[in-house]
């Protein structure tokens, strides 16, 4: 039986809501609404059969029969003169264990943005078109293996959060929005440039046994793939393929976002709605891991083995400098933020550390912080729905007069703290075991550890100054969460402590992708020619 | 009973906690009652932690269950293959032992909090947190692996920080909450390098395999130095958990939450964790470990005895005397006493407790008043919690016939005993010198709580002897405080079943050369073995009985002395301290530490975190933003040159082709006459050019 194309579906299901909120009348705000919480959450029971099909067995990575769901054809064929010869773009989908959790990650916070954005009555058929066509680039960029495809999805998903932030957002949402949109496609700009470079290095042999330059990405990987006097040809490696790597990790690493390209984040957050703050932070930010750990490491492993120190460097000056700078803040939804570049900061330093605990504990941690920084967005949005303030100074007591909702708060609060018995922990304590089993790493690592103890700091110094103490008399009137707020909030509670308690769920699914990115770079140290950087 | 059974007891006595604090913080709200589930489920506990103990130390005295389960297998490349994280109980003797006494001592509180926290309008929630508390304790007594100790570490850390911010309303207690938390996470992150180091070197959690390959070798990089900086960084949990000096200073404040909560946690259990933890790693302690061990025992057993003699607060003095307590268990560990150290453990956890609970009796009696200044001749109010109350403070003074006695006396003896053979002869001195005061401060407490006249008449004529509830585990306590609970032999416990039989730990297995010299490895034929030396323990049974008489001269000194000063009022303490103005406000202020911490650490983050949040939003921000400047400026300049020079330039030849137009047009006249002037006129020039 032929196999239904899967990635396909839960890749532009999105759309077809987009198409049917199109069609539909306006002042039918509650129909569109209906509509896109129905679609989301049919992505979510795609995700789930995606689960349930998966083989936890395959690797993936560079091994194009190991992937899972693979749908190939050529997209676009055409002669580019003597010079490029045939020019072919393939729709080349497919899933291993970097990206499976990224797409149930994504299905699951698109949804649950989804039900968040029901309070949002400012042109509502616009926005959840938007907000659809945003869904589609996000899983596209976690499912496209050709490089190609890969540049449209991310491309894709930058035109509807700009308006997403730009229309729906707050007092200062111009500048937000055209701040992440130029960084973000300054960012861009790199990745293409490297694409370019990349395209022109290596080619394959087509059907009819002419040669090819390729964007696919898994190509790519192979070195024997690449021209002797490609540009960035990996056979005969020249300092280029360094700068390649460079322009494509800064690429993605505006998008973690690393210091000192984050300081987008605090504004699209502050500025941004509550769903799309959700969908920023659980989803987005993952991109640019994600791209580092599928695109940079593979494809220049030459490159990463010689500046793990740097990028666990940077993941080091991203947990305390978060850290340090979520404390001094007096926004509910700024610390928020910052504590986001805090916690990315694991997920580089648990790349860096190249071992397979240590990158399994990345993308394990890219998944938590995804449920729970969602939950935590939403926590904010909560309180700024029913009082319209987010200054930490203007709240107090909201335990006595919330306690329902103070409760799901002190379980967000304490996974993000990293307590065990919630997701966190784990994940924190894989890049930690990672980090140090790598000399390279280990100094650096020990040093992060103090990210503990001020991520506690901030979180708990935050919990006394909202949900503590006495009740400030100005919100008396405040009511507990209802309906709508207790479906977005028990499915993250009960993700954040089931993978707590059992993070094998999650962890078999990527170990054996883990692995073999980390045997092949594991290979590549001494198979390939050092550059002498 | 078998070994299975008694394996899953355990597992049992573990987890139901756990349930109980489920349902009755998600029912707690709207079943009043609901509280009477968390008695049931902690009585259960109770009667099965009983019967383990009963069987394991009757029937099994010297076998040792373990069970254990995968939890995470992970291959781990390129460091090694696949790699299992287990999870796991052991049930020896010590664990069987703490088992019980958490369980009693919890048991006792439940039934005492429900007379204490009645009316408290988060009543059942108060229980549910008692729960996770036993759950998350047990799990640490029962490990037999360091992750999951370092687990349950942090989920005592969660109930401690939920209990002692019980009232969160009053923000004293919402500090000291976090206070504890920040504070105790410091030693943790400690401990978690610490198990880094473990889990790099050993590729492995558990307790056994670790000493089995310290004992074949294996050390962490090689080196003896990195073996015992292992062990001291795992000990940093120890510091924390137990509130040892440098990280004491969160203890005294953790008496914000409810006195129940201060006696179970604060007092008996939770902050014993630390010292369950050394005793469990110290077989892998090595010589300079262990001394950095009893220094730090040593430092937080007299500073907090110094600070204790000037407090006025019930609960504050008895928080030091607890940290003070707590620094006796880990300096006797330090210096090699392990038994004992274990053992003071055990007897402290129940006057300690009973001295709590006496206090929250008093100050449910008193209406909530905690000041001693504001106390005085209740012992006629409060006949029984008085009477409770002498028994733990002679216990704990080490007053013969007195478990506390048993164990001091053990301690001290070991410090004489470790001098005579390392010549660190301070240890000895300052141990002596803190049972001093141990004994003084504590009859303070009792002459100016319950002796004398009142000092407050109105408070005294409303006082009132606690409910049954509340004084049942009091005297249940009390009987616990007696030494035939222990050992027949009122003034030593050496041969006593708890000494001679039950309490056995494993023999230290780091190499010779970094271990003190007077600790013997086990018996090459696997038997049990003595911990010592021949010579030590000749040692040790020589300096006996010096040791027992000069401890009981001290112990009878400081009571002597508490006497003279507060109940025949032959000395004047007001005088005294006249005299010695210096001394007595930095004891009175605690050393200062809170104040040293609070100006340096604390302030020095927080400047820290403001600076970098300038620097952030000025340089980091700044520099995008200038940036964005800059580019508009020059687009702005861009499109002025634009303007100006392209399109200038465009429309300057627009306007001179028009001005030529403009011009020539004048020659378009259309008249056939002009025309021909001009082609004659044009003929005539050519001519004239060319010819």
């Amino acid at each position: 039986m032929q196999q239904l194309p899967y990635l396909s579906l839960i890749t532009f299901l999105p759309v077809i809501g987009l198409i049917l909120i199109l069609f539909l009348p306006k002042k039918n705000d509650k129909q569109v609404k209906y509509i896109a919480i129905f679609f989301t959450g049919l992505q979510v029971v795609l995700a789930g059969i995606l689960w349930n099909a998966y083989n936890y067995a395959a690797g993936g990575i560079n091994d194009p029969k190991s992937f899972q769901f693979v749908e190939k054809f050529t997209w676009i064929q055409f002669w580019g003169g003597d010079w490029l010869g045939t020019v072919k773009i393939d729709y080349f989908l497919g899933i291993d264990g970097l990206s499976m959790p990224m797409v149930m990650l994504t299905a699951l916070i698109s949804f649950i943005a989804a039900i968040s954005s029901w309070s949002i009555n400012k042109s509502v058929k616009g926005y959840f078109a938007l907000f659809l066509l945003l869904d589609t680039g996000m899983m596209g960029v976690f499912v496209a293996l050709d490089f190609f495809l890969f540049y449209v999805f991310w491309e894709l998903m930058l035109l509807p959060m700009y308006f997403l932030i730009g229309i729906w957002g707050g007092p200062r949402k111009e500048y937000a929005a055209i701040k992440f949109f130029i960084y973000t496609l300054l960012g861009s700009v790199f990745i293409l440039l490297a694409i370019i470079g990349l395209y022109l290095s290596a080619k394959v042999p087509l059907g009819d046994g002419t040669q090819v330059f390729t964007f696919n990405m898994l190509e790519l990987m192979n070195p024997k793939n690449y021209l002797q006097d490609g540009i960035l040809s990996a056979v005969n490696p020249s300092n280029l393929r360094f700068l390649a790597f460079i322009a494509l990790f800064v690429g993605f690493a505006i998008k973690i976002p690393m210091f000192p390209f984050h300081t987008w984040l605090p504004d699209a957050h502050v500025e941004a709605p509550t769903p799309i703050s959700v969908i920023l932070a659980g989803v987005l930010l993952k991109m640019g891991t994600y791209g580092i750990l599928r695109i940079n490491y593979p494809i220049f492993p030459d490159v990463t083995v010689s500046l793990v120190w740097w990028i666990a460097l940077f993941g080091m000056i991203n947990i305390i400098y978060g850290a340090l700078c979520a404390m001094a803040q007096k926004d509910f939804k700024k610390l928020i933020a910052y504590s986001s570049v805090s916690h990315m900061g694991f997920v580089m330093l648990g790349m860096a550390s190249l071992t397979t605990v240590g990158v399994a504990g990345a993308v394990l941690q890219m998944f938590n912080h995804g449920t729970i920084t969602a939950m935590l967005f939403l926590i904010v949005g909560v309180l700024y729905d029913r009082t319209h303030t987010r200054g930490l100074d203007d709240f107090g007591g909201m335990a006595n007069q919330m306690p329902v909702y103070t409760g799901f708060v002190t379980v967000a609060f304490f996974a993000a703290i990293g307590l065990p018995g919630l997701s966190g922990f784990i994940s924190e304590a894989f890049v930690f075991l990672g980090g140090f089993s790598n000399g390279v790493t280990r100094v650096l690592t020990v040093i992060s550890t103090l990210g503990i103890l001020l991520g506690a700091g901030y979180m708990l110094w935050t919990l006394q100054r909202v949900f503590l103490g006495n009740l400030n008399e100005k919100w008396n009137a405040l009511t507990d969460l209802d309906t709508r707020e207790y479906v977005m909030f028990i499915p993250l509670t009960i993700i954040i402590i089931l993978l707590g308690v059992y993070p094998s769920l999650m962890l078999d699914i990527m170990n054996s992708s883990v692995n073999s990115l980390v045997k092949f770079l594991t290979v590549a140290k001494t198979s390939y020619t050092s550059i002498g950087f | 009973m078998n070994e299975n059974l008694m394996i899953n007891l355990s597992v049992i006595a573990l987890f139901i906690p756990l349930i109980g604090f489920f349902f009755t913080v998600v029912l707690g709200k709207r079943i009043k009652s609901m509280y009477l589930f968390e008695i049931l489920i902690i009585s259960a506990v109770m009667i099965i932690s009983a019967l383990l103990a009963f069987f394991k130390l009757a029937y099994y005295t010297d076998a040792v269950f373990i069970a254990e389960f995968t939890w995470i297998k992970i291959q781990n490349l390129p460091v090694f293959g696949d790699f299992s994280f287990n999870l796991g109980v052991k049930l020896d003797n010590i664990s069987v032992i703490m088992l019980f006494v958490v369980a009693a001592i919890s048991t006792l509180v439940h039934y005492y909090s429900i007379a204490y926290m009645k009316g408290d309008k988060r009543y059942n929630r108060f229980f549910a947190y008692l729960g996770i508390f036993t759950f998350s304790m047990n799990g640490i007594v029962l490990t037999h692996n360091l992750l999951m100790m370092y687990i349950f570490w942090e989920l005592v850390g969660l109930s401690s920080y939920l209990l002692i911010g019980f009232w969160y309303e009053k923000k004293s207690a919402s500090d000291a909450a976090k206070k504890a938390f920040l504070v105790n996470r410091i030693g943790d992150m400690g401990m978690l390098a610490g198990i880094l180091i473990v889990f790099f070197t050993f590729h492995t959690f558990t307790f056994d395999e670790i000493f089995g390959q310290v004992a074949s070798g294996v050390l962490p990089f090689n080196s003896e130095f990195w073996l015992t900086m292992m062990g001291i960084l795992l000990f940093c949990g120890a510091i924390g958990k137990s509130a040892q000096f440098p990280l004491h200073v969160w203890l005294p404040d953790a008496m914000e939450g409810p006195t129940p909560v201060s006696a179970l946690i604060h007092a008996a259990t939770m902050v014993a964790a630390g010292v369950y933890l050394t005793v469990r790693i110290f077989p892998i302690m090595t010589g300079d470990a262990l001394l950095f061990v009893a220094v730090v025992g040593m430092l937080s057993a007299f500073i907090p005895a110094t600070i204790a003699l000037t407090q006025t607060d019930i609960k504050r003095v008895l928080a030091y005397s607890t940290v003070s307590q707590l620094g006796y268990m880990i300096m006797a560990i330090g210096v090699g006493s392990v038994v004992y150290g274990f053992f003071h453990l055990v007897t402290h956890a129940f006057f300690k407790a009973g001295l709590f609970l006496g206090s929250g009796s008093v100050i449910h009696g008193m209406h909530h008043e905690q000041e001693i200044t504001q106390m005085g001749g209740l012992r006629k109010k409060m006949p029984v919690t008085y009477y409770t109350f002498l028994i733990f403070c002679l216990a704990i003074s080490g007053v013969p016939f007195f478990s506390g006695f048993l164990s001091k006396d053990g301690i001290l003896a070991a410090t004489a005993n470790f001098s005579i053979f390392t010549g660190h002869w301070l240890i000895p001195v300052a141990a002596f010198s803190v049972a001093i005061l141990t004994a003084f401060y504590m009859f303070r407490l009792l002459i100016l709580t319950f002796h004398g006249t009142p000092r407050n008449q109105h408070k005294y004529d409303h006082a009132h002897e606690s409910p049954k509830f509340m004084i049942v585990p009091l005297v249940i306590l009390a009987l616990f405080s007696f030494f035939f609970i222990f050992s027949p032999n009122p003034i030593s416990a050496e041969n006593g079943w708890t000494l001679s039989s039950w309490l056995k730990v494993p023999n230290s297995v780091v190499p010779e050369s970094a271990r003190y010299s007077f600790l013997a490895s086990a018996p090459a034929d696997g038997s049990s073995g003595s911990l010592y030396t021949h010579e030590y323990v000749e040692s040790s049974h020589h300096i006996h009985y010096y040791v027992l008489f000069g401890s009981l001269l001290l112990a009878g000194i400081g009571i002597l002395f508490a006497y003279l000063f507060y109940q025949y009022r032959k000395l004047n303490a007001d005088k005294l301290t006249g005299k010695i103005t210096p001394l007595y406000t930095f004891s009175r202020n605690k050393w200062y530490f809170d104040e040293l911490y609070q100006s340096t650490f604390v302030a020095g983050t927080m400047r820290l975190a403001g600076l970098l949040a300038w620097f952030d939003s000025t340089i980091v921000d700044g520099i995008v933003n200038l940036s964005a400047s800059v580019t508009r400026i020059f687009s702005r300049i861009s499109g002025a040159f634009d303007n100006y020079v392209v399109d200038g330039l465009v429309n300057l030849f627009a306007t001179l082709s028009g001005m030529f137009g403009l011009i020539l047009r004048r020659f378009q006249t259309g008249r056939v006459q002009v025309y021909l002037v001009f082609v004659l006129f044009s003929l005539i020039v050519l001519i004239l050019t060319f010819a």
